[in-house]
C-alpha cells in the first residue's frame, strides 16, 4: 500500500491533523475492550476509508487480515484452559493434551483477532491517506532520521513489492526444478539489502549524512476547514474512546463466563463514535490540490 | 585551481583481491564535461563514488593516495560535507528517488543543503525549468516511466548548484530516444551553467561527440587521458572494443577517426566519400540490401505454417487503466532472430510475457509451437542458490560456456556471466529439458560492454534456435537480428529486415547509418565501407 493524493477530505487535510485521527482511531482500537466498540471502531476505518477514495486498498488488506482473526480465534480456542461453558471436546490430541474448546476462549480469540483487524486496518489507512512527505517535513526538527527512515520505508514498499513480484515470475520461467522457500526467502531477504545499500548511498550523496536546516524555518500554512473538522473528529474520538473505558460502558470479561454490555449506552457510545468518525468527510469542498 | 584531484588513488574493496583502483591520478577544471570508458568491471563506478566520497566512507575497503574536492580533501569529509561540492547519479532511477513526488525530492535535496525555505522553493522551480519536468512535480513518482525518474534523479542532484556531476550510466535504462534527451541535456548544463560532468557509459557513439575529454579505465588503471578524438585513434589499436562503429567506419576507409555523427560526414566529404561518391554506391548496395529483403521475405513465407510463434490480434487491456497491446499481430519462424524496439512503455516487455505464457491476453490468441523460453531484463532474479551448479545442471552450464564455474557463487560472477548463467536457468539441461522452441530475452544488452555483447550474439547463434529480444541497442540489433519490429503505443508501427527498419530514422538507427543517412540500408561499418568503396558483393 502507498500514499496516492486523492481528492477527499482526508487528503486535504494538513498530514499532523490526519495523522492525529488516525492516532485518535488507533488509541480506540488498542483501549476497548468491548467488540460492539471494537467493531464501531472498524466501521469508522473502512467507512473513511471508502470516503476516502482508498476502499479497494482497505479491502486488500482485510482480504488477509481477516484470515488473520479466525486463526487468532482458532488457536486461542484450542490452547486456552480457561472458560467454563464447553462447546466441543477434541479428547486427548497430541502436543495439546486433554482439548476442551470453550465458547468463552472463542469469544476472546475472536475480540482478540479483531482487535489485530482494528489496528492493521487503521495502519493501512494511515499509509494510505496520510503523505510521508509532509510527515517527513514535520518531524525533521525532532527526529529527522527517524522520520526519514519511516517515509522511505513507505516509499520502498511498492518497490519492493514490485521486486518481489519479478523474482516469482523469474522464478515461473525456470525450466526445472522450482527452488525451495529457503533459497527463495534468502534471494528476497539479499535483494532488499541490495536496495536498502542503494537507497542509503543516494541519500548520503544527497548530503543527508550532513543535513542541515535554516534557522529560518519552514512555511506556514492557514488552518483549512478539513484541519479543523479532523481536529474535533479526532478529539470526540478520543475523548469516547477514553471515557467509555473509564465509566465502565465499554466494559468486557470473557472468563469465566462472557460478561459484555450491549445496552444503550455501549450502543450510544458506538453510534457516537461512527458519526464523529465520517461527519468530516461531508464537507468536501476545497479537496482538489 | 583545479575542480578535484586525485593522487596516486588505490582502493580495494573489503574482501576483494585485487585493487579496484590502481595508482590513478588525474584533475578535472571546472566547467570540463568528461566520458569516462572502460569494459564492465575496469573501475569506472568505483572512481565516479571515489569522487562523491563513497569510497571509502561508505563502502569501506582499504584506501591509499589522496583525493581533494573544492578544496576538501575525502579522508576528512564524508559523502554528506562533499554533496556541497559534487552530486552523484547512478544506473537505477527507483532506488534514487526516495519521496513521494518529484517536488518534495527536490525540496529534500534542497533543504539538505541548508537553503531557506524561499531557496528552496525558487531552487526547485528553476531546476524543473531547466530540465522541462515542471509539469512532473506533484505527480505520484509511481506514475513516472524510468526517463522521468531519471529526470527528477537529476533534478536532485542538480538542485543545490554542484560544481561537479558524476552520472553512472545513466541512460543503461532509457530508449535510445530518453537516452539522446539526457546526453543533450548534460551538455547544456555544461555550456549554460559551467557545471562540470563526469559522464561513465558505454554506448560511447552516444556522448563522445558531446565531450571535452575521455578517461578511459581498464582493471582500475587510467590507461587513457585526452580528447574524444584521440582516446578514438588510441583505441583503434589498444582497445578495438571501445571503437565506435563511425570510427570503425572512417578507419576501415583510411582516414583519421573522429567522434560524432556530423564530423564523421565531414571526414567523409574530405576524404572523397561525399554525398556524388555514396550515391554511385548506394545505388548498387541498394541492390544488394533489397535482395537480402526479400530473400528474407521469401524465407518468412515459406516457413509460415511452421510459425513456433503466432500471435493474433494480441490485446492486453489493464482494468481500470490503459491497453498496454492493442491488436498486435505477429509470426516467427523457426531459427528466426527478431528483434522488438520502441520506446520505453511501448509495450515490449508485455508482448515477451505473453509470448511466453505468463500473461494472457484480454483479446486475441497466442500459439507457441513448443516450449518458450524467456530471460527477463534482470538475470539476479533468477539466481536464488548459494553455487553456480545448483542453478543448472552441467549440460546446461556447459551450453553456455560456463564450465568450470560450478563452484563459484553467482554474485560473484561478472554481470555476462551472470546473465549466461540465467539463460542456463531458463534454458535447461540439453538432456533433459525439452528443447526451446522459442527463446525471448528482454533487454539482455543492458549495462553491457561489446565483448560481452560479442559473447551473447555468438552463443545466441551457436544455439540456432528462434530469438526474440526486446532491446533500445540498434547497433546490437544490426549485429544479431535479421528482423526488427518496432512497436509504439502497443502497435507494431514497423516490421521489416534491419536494413529497411534501421538505416532512415535518428534514435532507432545506428551509427552509421546515420552518418551515411540511411543511404543504401547499411548498418554497420564492414557494409557501409563495402558501399562507400563501390563493393556492391559486400552483402550480397
Amino acid at each position: 500500500m502507498s500514499y496516492h493524493r486523492r481528492a477527499s477530505p482526508l487528503h486535504a487535510a494538513r498530514a499532523v491533523i490526519a495523522m492525529g485521527w488516525c492516532a485518535a482511531l488507533l488509541l480506540a482500537g488498542l483501549i476497548e475492550p468491548n467488540p460492539i466498540i471494537l467493531g464501531a471502531t472498524l466501521v469508522c476505518t473502512l467507512g473513511a476509508g471508502v470516503l476516502a477514495g482508498v476502499g479497494r486498498s482497505l479491502a486488500r488488506t482485510l482480504r488477509w487480515s481477516l484470515p488473520m482473526l479466525v486463526t487468532i480465534m482458532l488457536i486461542n480456542a484450542l490452547v486456552s484452559r480457561n472458560g467454563l461453558t464447553v462447546i466441543w471436546r477434541f479428547g486427548d490430541l497430541p502436543l495439546l493434551g486433554q482439548t476442551n474448546v470453550t465458547l468463552e476462549a472463542t469469544v476472546y480469540g475472536a475480540v482478540l483477532g479483531l482487535r489485530a483487524v482494528v489496528l492493521v486496518s487503521v495502519g493501512a489507512l494511515y499509509s494510505a491517506t496520510v503523505d510521508p512527505d509532509e510527515v517527513l517535513k514535520l518531524f525533521r526538527s525532532l527526529s529527522f532520521r527517524s522520520a526519514l527512515s519511516a517515509t522511505v520505508a513507505t516509499r520502498m514498499v511498492p518497490v519492493l513489492t514490485r521486486d518481489a513480484h519479478r523474482l516469482a515470475e523469474a522464478q515461473r520461467c525456470r525450466s526445472g526444478r522450482q527452488p525451495g522457500r529457503l533459497a527463495l526467502l534468502r534471494a528476497s531477504t539479499a535483494g532488499v539489502l541490495d536496495r536498502a545499500l542503494d537507497v542509503a548511498a543516494t541519500l548520503e550523496v544527497r548530503g543527508y549524512g550532513a543535513a542541515r536546516k535554516h534557522p529560518g524555518g519552514g512555511e506556514h500554512r492557514r488552518w483549512s476547514r478539513h484541519d479543523i473538522g479532523f481536529l474535533f473528529s479526532a478529539l470526540v474520538l478520543s475523548g469516547v474512546a477514553i471515557a467509555t473505558l473509564i465509566s465502565g460502558v465499554g466494559a468486557f470479561s470473557a472468563y469465566p463466563l462472557l460478561r459484555a454490555p450491549a445496552g444503550a449506552r455501549t450502543l450510544s457510545a458506538a453510534v457516537v463514535l461512527v458519526l464523529a468518525a465520517l461527519v468530516p468527510f461531508a464537507d468536501r469542498r476545497g479537496i482538489e490540490r | 585551481m583545479s575542480l578535484a584531484a586525485l593522487s596516486a588513488v588505490t582502493y580495494t574493496y573489503p574482501g576483494a583481491a585485487r585493487p579496484a583502483l590502481d595508482s590513478v591520478s588525474l584533475e578535472l577544471e571546472p566547467g570540463e564535461f568528461v566520458v569516462l570508458a572502460g569494459l564492465s568491471g575496469s573501475g569506472k563506478s568505483t572512481l565516479l563514488r571515489t569522487f562523491a566520497g563513497l569510497v571509502p566512507h561508505f563502502h569501506g575497503g582499504t584506501f591509499g593516495g589522496e583525493v581533494e574536492l573544492g578544496g576538501m580533501s575525502t579522508r576528512a569529509h564524508g559523502p554528506g560535507e562533499l554533496a556541497a561540492v559534487v552530486g552523484s547519479l547512478f544506473q537505477d532511477p527507483e532506488t534514487q528517488v526516495v519521496l513521494g513526488t518529484p517536488r518534495a525530492e527536490l525540496e529534500f535535496a534542497a533543504e539538505n543543503h541548508g537553503l531557506a525555505a524561499a531557496e528552496v522553493a525558487r531552487a526547485v522551480e528553476e531546476t524543473a525549468l531547466a530540465l522541462a519536468m515542471e509539469t512532473l512535480l506533484d505527480r505520484p513518482v509511481e506514475e513516472l516511466s524510468g526517463g522521468e525518474l531519471q529526470r527528477v534523479a537529476l533534478g536532485a542532484t542538480l538542485v543545490a548548484r554542484p560544481a561537479l556531476v558524476c552520472l553512472d550510466e545513466p541512460t543503461s535504462q532509457l530508449d535510445p530516444v530518453a537516452g539522446d534527451e539526457l546526453i543533450g541535456l548534460l551538455r547544456r548544463l555544461n555550456e549554460d551553467g559551467e557545471v562540470t560532468v563526469v559522464l561513465a557509459e558505454q554506448r560511447l557513439e552516444r556522448c563522445l561527440g558531446a565531450c571535452d575529454r575521455v578517461l578511459v579505465m581498464d582493471a582500475g588503471r587510467l590507461v587513457f587521458d585526452g580528447d574524444s578524438q584521440g582516446m578514438l585513434a588510441w583505441a583503434l589499436d589498444a582497445a578495438p572494443t571501445l571503437v565506435t562503429p563511425g570510427a570503425a567506419l572512417l578507419a576501415g576507409l583510411g582516414l583519421e577517426p573522429v567522434p560524432g555523427v556530423k564530423r564523421a560526414r565531414a571526414a567523409l566529404r574530405e576524404g572523397g566519400f561525399g554525398p556524388s561518391e555514396r550515391a554511385a554506391g548506394g545505388s548498387e548496395r541498394e541492390v544488394g540490401g533489397a535482395r537480402r529483403a526479400r530473400r528474407l521475405r521469401g524465407r518468412f513465407a515459406r516457413s509460415e505454417d511452421g510459425a513456433v510463434l503466432r500471435m493474433t490480434n494480441v490485446w492486453h487491456e489493464l482494468r481500470d487503466g490503459p491497453a498496454i497491446l492493442r491488436g498486435v499481430d505477429l509470426t516467427l519462424t523457426p531459427g528466426q532472430r527478431v528483434a522488438l524496439m520502441g520506446r520505453n512503455g511501448a509495450g515490449k516487455s508485455t508482448l515477451l510475457r505473453h509470448a511466453a505464457a505468463l500473461m494472457e491476453p484480454t483479446r486475441g490468441r497466442v500459439q507457441a509451437a513448443g516450449r518458450v523460453a524467456l530471460l527477463l531484463q534482470n538475470p539476479g532474479d533468477y539466481l536464488v542458490h548459494e553455487r553456480v551448479e545448483q542453478e543448472a545442471g552441467a549440460g546446461a552450464l556447459a551450453a553456455v560456456g560456463l564450465a568450470g564455474l560450478e563452484r563459484r557463487h553467482p554474485r560473484d560472477l561478472s554481470g555476462g556471466e551472470r546473465q549466461r548463467l540465467a539463460l542456463a536457468v531458463v534454458l535447461g539441461d540439453p538432456q533433459e529439458a525439452e528443447r526451446p522452441a522459442l527463446i525471448c530475452l528482454d533487454e539482455p544488452t543492458r549495462g553491457m560492454d561489446r565483448a560481452a555483447k560479442d559473447t551473447l550474439v555468438a552463443l545466441l547463434e551457436q544455439f540456432g534456435t528462434a530469438v526474440l529480444i526486446a532491446t533500445h541497442d540498434p547497433e546490437f540489433v544490426a549485429a544479431f537480428a535479421q528482423r526488427v519490429v518496432l512497436l509504439a503505443d502497443g502497435r507494431v508501427i514497423a516490421d521489416g529486415s534491419p536494413s529497411d527498419v534501421l538505416s532512415g530514422g535518428t534514435y532507432f538507427a545506428t551509427e552509421t547509418a546515420r552518418i551515411l543517412g540511411g543511404a543504401g540500408g547499411a548498418l554497420l561499418p564492414g557494409e557501409a565501407v563495402g558501399l562507400l568503396r563501390g563493393d556492391a558483393g559486400v552483402l550480397a
